[in-house]
């Protein structure tokens, strides 16, 4: 059984915490405590029945008023697969919710109102799941049964999207119309759109294909611990531990440490469970190399035939998530796979206007906005362009004084 | 090209990846173990993420004195087993010196165990405490973030979380602050015992099916020396296993015959209550008693 993780986007009221609701109802994920408990709360809201999208508002404050905080962490598993959603609220804070939901998804759903069609906001959804690299993209048109499964109006949403995400460059768009309220082809095949002949919600989930989804060609080590323990049996360990972030190693291949360019060869790959001949994205192990060199955390163990870039400057979208907006010149700490060095922001070489794509010359760059800038970091980072590899194509930065994280990554390119 | 990993593969992986983040940012970590099968399956990342080498952290328990006994003894010989250090803090000793007012004897310790907890990580100087808590268990924990900051008072403000993007985890903290630390996250209670199968791991005995005194107080509770029946109530002799490990006095076990870690996932499958709905009766009180536990410091 595998793992796919997806996130929801919609603007306000458009369903999305229905729609999750509808989904663990009827894939038998919701407990009957949790159906008490949202009884209850409806009641006291003065409705009846269950309002399903009471399951994801976990916090007090979130119940009371009846809307949604913060990212919330759903988990469900059919016979094919196990799921982990990332529900995010669609209110000012949007941005930076959907940017922290979609950061590790395999998968966007995003909602349409069919009243409503395509708004601003769902070309704004699309366009933050594409650049946060979400290989998958479903659009739900949900509230069919307010149009009366009309398949005019689907068909013209459809239309509409489509052209927009073709101009984005998006690859894997699907539709599907749905009722997440009354549950049409959610999990079960809608009676009522007799004339919609694909697959339902989870049939869609549970089929799309996610192995190609992690970039299994560019083999990407960095290093997060250097392992010596000193133990007598074992005198002479020395591992270096981490994550392939992407594609595979083997013992005996050829390797280069970067950025110091020093050579040599996987003598192991150990783990707790044996050693391994060959080991891939995303697995935890500890390489022992051949020759004994100085290797230490933030350095990056890779094949020689296809190297990332070493870089001091590089160019970068930004998704600023702190109430102190971004200045040109800033200083900042910036971690990017396991190598945290000091960085200044040396230029904001434009803003996106979210809503229409049009880019344009920004001063600053405040909460919740977009913008290309150009970084230039103390040490040099080792790392490819985010959309041929999120792993080593991604960073935060940090605010040194408040040790908050203010804002999300990307890196496009280096001069 | 080798087969994709299993769920459970890739959430191993991701929990190794945190543990090695922590050891590799904090200065001060520890590992909070309960003897509970979430943290024992904790030490087994750990082993993963650490083996050769020794644990980077001690482990350490908040003891209320009101575990079951069988937990305790295995949380002992587990220390000694894996030969790492455990440091055992008590709330009975808290008491003692007067940070914690009690009402009765036999009352629930769930929530003294913040004042104990929040007193040793401030007398080691922990900067980060790894917690077996999984964002499954329960409303307030699915908001969480796998590092979660914690204030010079301990406290949660779940309102004002930093973003965890990626798996780049900003673990900086100021003097004082710390962080908890969930690599369980992203696990539910079947990938637990899924996990516990795969990996043939040892839990305390009371996880299965066992003949065991309850009386009915709106759940089965065990009886001990802090449950007596009272005049009236009948004592069932019924077997039982329990879901969670927590205070004798409020953790109820639910009716079972499971007696294998295949038998409960099998169980679990077609359970049809959430893991603390069933077994904890202070998680009944209020919707939020979750929430206001952690904002107070709670694991
Ligand atoms: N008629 C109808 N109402 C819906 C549907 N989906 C959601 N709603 C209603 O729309 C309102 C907002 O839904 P909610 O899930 O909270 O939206 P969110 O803000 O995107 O999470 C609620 O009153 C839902 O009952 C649908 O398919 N049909
Ligand atoms: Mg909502």
């Amino acid at each position: 059984m595998d793992l796919l993780r997806f996130t929801t986007a919609g603007s306000v009221d458009d369903g999305k915490s229905t729609l999750i609701g509808r989904l663990l109802y009827d894939a038998k994920s919701i407990f009957e405590d949790q159906l008490q408990a949202m009884e209850r709360s409806t009641e006291r809201r003065g409705g009846t029945g269950v309002d399903l999208s009471l399951l994801t508002d976990g916090l007090q404050a979130e119940r009371e008023q009846g809307i949604t905080i913060d990212v919330a962490y759903r988990y469900f598993a059919t016979p094919k697969r196990k799921f982990i959603i990332a529900d995010t609220p669609g209110h000012e804070q949007y941005t930076r919710n959907m940017v922290t939901g979609a950061s590790t998804a395999n998968l966007a759903i995003v909602l349409i109102d069919a009243r409503k069609g395509v708004l601003t906001q769902s070309r704004r959804h699309a366009y933050i799941a594409h650049l946060l690299g979400i290989p998958h993209l479903i659009a739900a048109i949900n509230k069919m049964d307010l149009v009366d499964y009309s398949e005019a109006v689907y068909q013209s949403i459809q239309t509409d999207f489509s052209a927009f995400c073709q101009q984005l460059g998006a690859r894997d768009v699907r539709f599907i119309p749905i009722s997440a309220l009354h549950g049409d082809n959610v999990v079960e095949k809608s009676a009522r759109m007799p004339w919609y002949t694909g697959d339902t919600l989870l049939d869609t989930l549970e089929g799309i294909h996610i192995q190609h989804d992690i970039n299994l060609r560019d083999f990407r080590f960095p290093v997060q611990l250097v392992c010596s323990p000193q133990i007598s049996g074992l005198p002479d360990f020395r591992g270096y531990m981490g994550r392939i972030e992407s594609g595979c190693v083997r013992a005996g291949d050829d390797i280069v440490v970067l950025p110091s360019g020093h050579r040599s060869h996987i003598k192991d790959i150990v783990t707790y469970d044996g050693n391994l001949s060959v080991a891939c994205a995303p697995q935890s192990v500890t390489l022992m190399l051949e020759d004994h060199i100085d290797i230490s955390r933030g350095d990056m163990i890779v094949h020689p035939e296809n190297p990332p870039r070493s870089a001091r400057e590089f160019h970068a979208m930004l998704c600023w998530m702190s109430e102190q907006p971004l200045h040109p010149r800033g200083k900042y700490l910036i971690k990017h796979t396991t190598h945290t060095a000091k960085a200044v922001v040396q230029e904001i070489e434009h803003k996106v206007d979210i809503n229409t794509l049009a880019t344009g010359p920004a001063s600053e760059l405040k909460m919740n906005e977009i913008g290309r800038v150009l970084i230039k970091v103390q040490r040099p980072v080792v790392c490819d362009a985010y959309r041929d590899n999120r792993a080593s194509g991604a960073f935060i930065v940090i605010d040194e004084h408040t040790n908050n994280t203010v804002a999300a990554g990307m890196i496009e390119g280096a001069d | 090209m080798p087969a994709p990993l299993s769920h459970l593969d890739v959430l191993e992986s991701e929990a190794i990846h945190i543990m090695r983040e922590v050891a590799a940012e904090c200065k001060n970590p520890a590992l909070l173990f309960s003897g509970g099968k979430d943290s024992i399956v904790m030490l087994r990342l750990a082993e993963k993420a650490f083996r050769p080498g020794r644990f980077p952290f001690p482990l350490m328990h908040v003891d209320t004195e009101h575990n079951f006994p069988e937990v305790i003894a295995f949380r002992d010989r587990r220390a000694a087993e894996l030969g790492e250090r455990l440091i055992v803090r008590s709330v009975q000793d808290s008491i003692d010196r007067g940070r914690i007012k009690i009402r009765h004897e036999n009352e629930s310790r769930n929530v003294m165990q913040t004042v104990t907890l929040l007193d040793a990580i401030q007398e080691f100087g922990f900067d980060a405490c790894f917690g077996g808590a999984r964002r499954d268990e329960e409303k307030a924990r699915a908001k969480e973030r796998i590092f979660s900051f914690r204030d010079e008072f301990g406290q949660w403000d779940p309102k004002n979380q930093r973003p965890e993007l990626w798996d780049l985890y900003n673990t900086r903290v100021h003097p004082g602050e710390h962080m908890r630390v969930f690599p369980l996250s992203n696990w539910t209670e079947m990938d637990i015992w899924q996990y516990i199968a795969r990996e043939k791991l040892e839990v305390p005995s009371i996880y299965y099916a066992h003949r065991r005194d309850v009386v009915w107080r709106g759940g089965w509770l065990p009886v001990s020396h802090l449950v007596q029946p009272k005049a009236g109530e009948e004592v069932k002799n019924i077997m039982v296993r329990f879901r969670t490990v927590g205070d004798m006095s409020c953790t109820c076990p639910v009716e079972s015959d499971a007696a294998t870690a295949e038998a409960i996932i099998l169980e679990t499958a077609g359970s049809r209550i959430t893991e603390r709905g069933a077994t904890r009766m202070d998680d009944r009180t209020s919707e939020a008693s979750m929430e206001l536990r952690k904002r107070e410091g709670y694991f």
